[in-house]
């Protein structure tokens, strides 16, 4: 029994959220999947919110619409969760992958959430580019977190792309430092632990 | 199904496969039917389909001449130019900017020549919006050009390829719009399978561009004459150019289905090409749908049968010549219709493909009962719930019960 796996990225305008989406869609091909990105619309501004929606799946995927019900939630920047509900409609079981300097007894999730990834896309952008872009390390992080597309996969994804801003050798560092800098925390047993202490 | 993969194809060469969005597919179809002249002037959401085109004609990928001009309008009176003198051309648009191109737009099936299109299709305004919709579309459905539309990434590449073939066609010899969805589609990443250039190039032949309208200093002739009127030959002379006209678009109805047969032989890839039935033959009642909704609208299809509904879905891909005998065929299987349009017809308070299936359904006969839904205006979702509402109402559509407003699916998001 096949199911759709449904993914939303949140983001800001400017930061790669929806090239982001694409990448991901191409290395999931890749990887022999079906995935379609959608990214969701308005006037491109810088630093407004954005989010991208992508789907994917062992069979061939028809519907070309947002997703609303996500089983993942990718949010690539650490502020727009405080004018977003970045978890508006998670499914049960869900899983989050944040941007975040802070700790995760210092991250709210709601009950929906039960997996958590956490990395610091903003220091390792700006170690690698001088630029708070963190497209790339949070893909590397989505990667580690879920474990639902490989890294190599993502790195020949980012091959295949025409780079705009920032060149491939520093793109692939970032996802590989995205990857191996994230914390990965299952929150049903961190809740369990919690519960008997 | 939309696309059935026949490994049996004839194609000799490989196909190769990219990721793209919907823009780009259409820009990678343009350079497969290899135009002479390119003019576009971008405007959201086609843009980033002039992006591309752009690119692959700087890059040497395409072998064409990029017009730059200050607008739709120049854009349109250019590639006529092209056309006259026996090129082949490739032009996208939508919304203001179709709206700016209206005045030499509508001169060019009259003129009856075998353009290509794209109209990544976008609401009008004005409340503003820059956001999808058919609106834009709909609006020229009485201009004369055929209009096709995609439901897929991939149905957009083959069409685009497609389209000269039909619109060359000496029976046709009329301007094309390849239609796809603004945002939905224009945007929206997948995997699509790009053929070989040479099975590109033996399936489309020479281009047949030329043969009936020349600007050839050695053979001077006259182009566009002066005609109709009440006096002399005029009317006889006019009404002889409109049923030209009428007749080519009958024909394109046998040559939409001859091409897209032969796609399918050569490529492996059926795309319905006039009407496509699915899961129509056992089903009470049946959904009407055009366009990228419909993938949204078949998995809701779905998941009311797997409930025991006998419900099915009729999509629309060629609209205009609207295919009737297609569609009262389809028609005919059903007792009750639910249509849903991306787009409305201010004036008959209902959708555009509701009004003319309205039409069709008087060729079955029948009084078969049937409800306008209107969603997905201005970037607005269709999503699979909302179908299934669609599904729900028309489920107990019954004379005498159907309201005379149609259901605004996306009043209450």
């Amino acid at each position: 029994m096949h199911e759709t796996h449904e993914v939303r990225i949140h983001g800001r305008g400017g930061q790669g959220a929806v090239l982001a989406c694409s990448i991901l869609a191409q290395a999931l091909i890749d990887d022999g999947k079906y995935a379609v990105a959608i990214p969701s619309f308005g006037f491109e501004r810088r630093g407004a919110p954005v989010a991208a929606f992508l789907r994917f799946d062992s069979e061939p995927i028809r519907a070309m619409t947002n997703v609303y019900l996500p089983d993942c939630v990718i949010c690539i920047d650490a502020t727009v969760p405080r004018t977003v509900d970045i978890f508006s409609g998670m499914k049960l079981g869900g899983t989050v992958v944040l941007t975040t300097k802070e700790k995760l007894e210092e991250v709210k999730f709601p009950d929906s959430v039960s997996c958590a990834g956490l990395c610091d896309a903003v220091g390792i952008a700006l170690s690698i580019y001088r630029k708070p872009v963190t497209n790339a390390v949070m893909l590397g992080a989505f990667a580690r977190t879920t474990e639902l597309v490989t890294l190599a996969a993502l790195k020949e994804a980012f091959q295949q792309i025409d780079l705009r801003d920032a060149g491939l050798t520093e793109n692939l560092s970032a996802v590989e430092r995205g990857y191996n800098e994230t914390e990965v925390h299952d929150l049903k047993k961190v809740a369990h632990a919690a519960a008997v202490a | 199904m939309t696309a059935v993969t026949d490994t049996s194809r004839s194609a000799s060469n490989k196909p190769s496969f990219v990721v793209c969005e919907g823009n780009e597919a259409a820009a990678i179809g343009v350079g497969l039917a290899r135009p002479d002249v390119v003019a576009v002037y971008p405007i959201t959401p086609q843009s980033s389909l002039v992006e591309h085109l752009s690119q692959m004609i700087a890059d040497g990928r395409l072998q064409a001449d990029l017009m730059n001009v200050e607008g739709e309008h120049a854009v349109m009176c250019g590639l006529q130019g092209v056309a006259l003198a026996g090129g082949r051309t490739f032009t996208a648009t939508c919304g203001p900017g179709l709206a700016f191109m209206f005045e030499p737009y509508v001169r060019t099936p009259g003129l009856r020549l075998p353009m290509v299109a794209s109209l990544v299709t976008r609401d009008l305004l004005t409340p503003q919006c820059v956001w999808g919709g058919q609106q834009d579309a709909m609006v020229v459905r009485e201009a004369g050009w055929i209009q096709m539309y995609c439901e897929t990434v991939q149905e957009i590449l083959d069409s685009t390829v497609m389209a000269y073939k039909i619109a060359e066609h000496r029976d046709v010899m009329l301007p094309i719009n390849v239609c796809h969805d603004g945002n939905y589609l224009s945007f929206g990443v997948t995997r699509v399978e790009v053929p070989d250039q040479q099975d590109v190039d033996e399936f489309l032949g020479p281009p047949n561009t030329n043969w009936h309208i020349a600007l050839d200093p050695l053979r001077p002739m006259g182009v566009d004459p002066l005609t109709g009127g009440a006096g002399g030959a005029g009317p006889r002379n006019f009404v002889r150019y409109r049923k030209g006209q009428v007749r080519g678009m009958q024909n394109a109805l046998r040559v939409i289905r001859e091409v897209h047969a032969a796609w399918g032989e050569r490529f492996g890839r059926y795309h319905a090409p006039l009407v496509e039935e699915y899961r129509l033959d056992d089903a009470d009642y049946a959904l009407v749908t055009i366009g990228s909704m419909t993938g949204a609208a078949k998995d809701a299809i779905d998941i009311a049968r797997d409930k025991g509904e006998a419900v099915g879905l009729i999509k629309i891909k060629t609209f205009r010549p609207f295919p009737l005998e297609a569609m009262v065929a389809a028609l005919a299987k059903v007792k009750r219709i639910g249509v849903v349009d991306r787009s409305v017809s201010f004036g008959w308070n209902c959708g555009p493909l509701y009004q003319d299936t309205l039409g069709a359904i008087y060729h079955t006969g029948r009084a078969i009962p049937a409800i306008s839904f209107i969603g997905g205006l201005a970037g607005a979702d269709i999503t699979v719930e909302h179908f299934a509402r669609a599904i729900a109402l028309t489920r107990e559509a019954e004379w005498g019960r159907i309201s005379s407003e149609p259901v605004w699916l996306n009043e209450n998001d």
